[in-house]
């Protein structure tokens, strides 16, 4: 029993070595990029990477790993991001506090959109979760805060903790890594907790965890406020990081785009998103040159990742090497 | 304490304007072994999800220890120390079978909504969630994930996660479904095993298992109870045999040997 004592969960015995290879080399290439890639790339770049992967993230906290596909996610990033720059802008709260107050916001809407959203399974769940952003869509087009078609525009990054000065673009960038990294341990660790073994029972037969005296739909409800949050505190820290909140960001394109970006990493796996957020993010700069056709590859690539790998990326490279919970 | 743990008074539901179960009285004697038979489709599934809750009856009341359960939810009734399981094998299939048993386990400690603890905690149920393989035989497989055991082994599986908690009644929907002969006679063993101490109902079709295990039999057919009483009696009475023996005799033959 002693050999898996640094496994949270009970991998087989065959697959011990390989498992505890395959993660740490994950976690070296995650931490090693998070630390240095702004002396390689544009530091606005990677920072709208990390910002993603945390959505992703957060958004496979419930599809992967609660069976829960909601398509409204958008709502929670992109509400967030208004708060966030409202309370930045009108009222001048510094940028920890803006991010806390967005991540507040997207918790509140999450209990109201979950309460409403898991008395349904499977596409109603999903069309309650649309239905449900379209109408935080509308009020961001409509209440005076959000400037309409042209957003929130001009949010101050301000002094963090009021001495570091977030207009300088590496303490800027590494503020973002932390959040980025606080942000995936509270998943890993939500992920690998007692509530999470339940959730993956839950997921696994909901039906028998209900015959085992679990209250299936208060662990849902949890596990959709916990990724609400998180989707939050992603949409707050990408609105300070490009001073900018828009409708692009509340839009059901959005909640489409971190499906695309979660299945193609591998959704259920836990650097799955990450690498699939980096994929999709990337193809957008790359591909800006050529205006919407944009759409069209990353449609393209989209089909053809899930055609080919169809537990996405990294979940093909568990499968072929038998590797338990990266 | 009364001698009945479970009553069904007049229980019915209606799918549509289809009537499943209709108007059953059942009551089921306290550390006794109750086995309901009945042809495909008599409504014994329906039964049992309208005995644990998963289904809302149309009409009728059901009583667990004296205690009007009706409206209750399925997460209750479980607290309550009534724990099904299912015509399907219900198990996690990509938990390991020690992470199986523990899951049903680790409700008594408490600590199931605490998203911010590691897992590591639910360690201390490890010999415990042990001892329950080693009670069903499936200590070789405690490092196993679910999926990859055979059949056989994921029934036993699914009775050690549901003796963890003790249920004061255990209800089984066919635990010998779709088993070869020989973990017919492994379930049956294991059943026997663990009748101690606590009342049984089992949904089987196998009628050599019924004979050998249970007190009382009630017959259903189409949502209705058709007899009731001990082997002998039951299956002398010509409606049941009418109505269910000459179905599965075959069955029965296949499997008595
Ligand atoms: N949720 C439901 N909606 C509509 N009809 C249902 C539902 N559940 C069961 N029925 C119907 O009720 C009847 C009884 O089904 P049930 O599953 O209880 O039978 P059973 O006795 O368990 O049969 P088997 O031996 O095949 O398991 C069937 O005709 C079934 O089609
Ligand atoms: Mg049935």
């Amino acid at each position: 029993m002693t050999d898996i004592a640094e496994f949270e969960e009970d991998v087989p015995a065959q697959d011990r070595g390989r498992t505890r290879i395959g993660q740490a080399v994950l976690w070296i290439l995650l931490l090693g990029f998070v630390l240095l890639a702004p002396f390689f790339l544009y530091p606005v770049f990677v920072m709208q990477l990390l910002c993603f992967a945390l959505f992703a993230c957060a958004f496979n906290l419930l599809i992967g790993f609660t069976g829960l596909l909601s398509f409204g996610h958008a709502a929670f990033f992109g509400g967030a991001a208004y708060i966030c720059g409202h309370v930045l802008t009108a009222w001048g709260f510094p940028p920890l506090l803006g991010i806390i107050a967005g991540g507040l916001f997207a918790a509140v809407l999450g209990l109201v959109v979950g309460a409403l959203a898991i008395r349904r399974q499977g596409i109603y769940f999903a069309m309650i979760t649309l239905a449900l952003a379209q109408i935080v869509y509308f009020f961001a087009l409509q209440l005076p805060f959000t400037g309409g078609e042209d957003g929130l525009q001009g949010i101050p990054r301000g002094y963090l903790l009021g001495f570091i000065n977030l207009n300088d673009s590496l303490n800027m960038y590494y503020f973002v890594a932390v959040v980025f990294l606080v942000g995936f341990l509270a998943i890993y660790r939500t992920i690998h907790s007692p509530f999470g073994q339940v959730l993956q029972a839950i997921r696994e037969n909901e039906p028998r965890a209900l015959s085992l005296g679990y209250n299936v739909d208060r662990f849902k409800l949890i596990a959709f406020v916990l990724s609400a949050t998180l989707a939050g505190v992603a949409g707050s820290t990408k609105a300070i990081v490009f001073q900018f909140a828009s409708l692009t960001d509340v839009h059901w394109s959005t909640s489409g785009e971190v499906i695309l970006m979660t299945l193609v990493g591998g959704m259920g796996t836990i650097f799955g998103p990450v690498l699939g957020a980096f994929i999709v993010v990337a193809l957008q700069h790359v591909l800006t040159g050529i205006g919407s056709w944009v759409q069209v590859v990353i449609g393209a690539t989209f089909v053809a990742c899930v055609l080919v790998f169809r537990r996405g990326i990294i979940g093909e490279i568990a499968r072929l090497l038998k590797l338990h919970s990266v | 304490m009364d001698d009945t743990i479970l009553e069904a008074r007049k229980i019915r539901i209606s799918f549509g304007g289809f009537v499943a179960v209709k108007d059953v009285d059942l009551k089921i004697k306290r550390g006794s072994i109750h086995a309901i038979i009945g042809p495909n489709g008599a409504g014994k599934t329906t039964l049992f999800n309208l005995l644990t809750k998963f289904h809302r009856p149309t009409s009728g009341q059901i009583l667990f220890n004296g205690q009007d359960i009706t409206s209750r939810k399925p997460a209750e009734i479980a607290k309550l120390g009534i724990v099904r399981s299912f015509q399907i094998s219900a198990v996690f299939p990509h938990l390991t079978a020690l992470e199986n048993v523990r899951v049903a386990l680790q409700r008594k400690l408490g600590m199931n909504y605490h998203f911010w603890r590691s897992q590591k905690i639910l360690r201390q149920l490890d010999a415990e969630a042990m001892a329950r393989l080693e009670q069903v035989g499936l200590q070789d497989f405690a490092h196993t994930r679910a999926v990859e055991m055979p059949y056989g082994r994921k029934r036993a599986l699914e009775i050690a996660t549901t003796l963890g908690l003790e249920p004061e009644l255990m209800l089984l929907d066919e635990p010998t479904q779709g088993m070869g002969t020989e973990d017919v006679g492994t379930v049956t063993e294991l059943i026997r095993k663990v009748r101690e101490g606590r009342t049984i109902v089992m949904v089987e079709h196998n009628l050599g298992v019924v004979s050998t295990l249970a007190d009382t039999i009630t017959v259903l057919n189409r949502g209705e109870v058709l007899a009731e009483g001990p082997y002998e009696v039951v299956s002398k009475n010509p409606q049941v045999m009418e109505a269910y023996m000459g179905v599965s005799a075959e069955e029965a033959e296949g499997t008595d040997a």
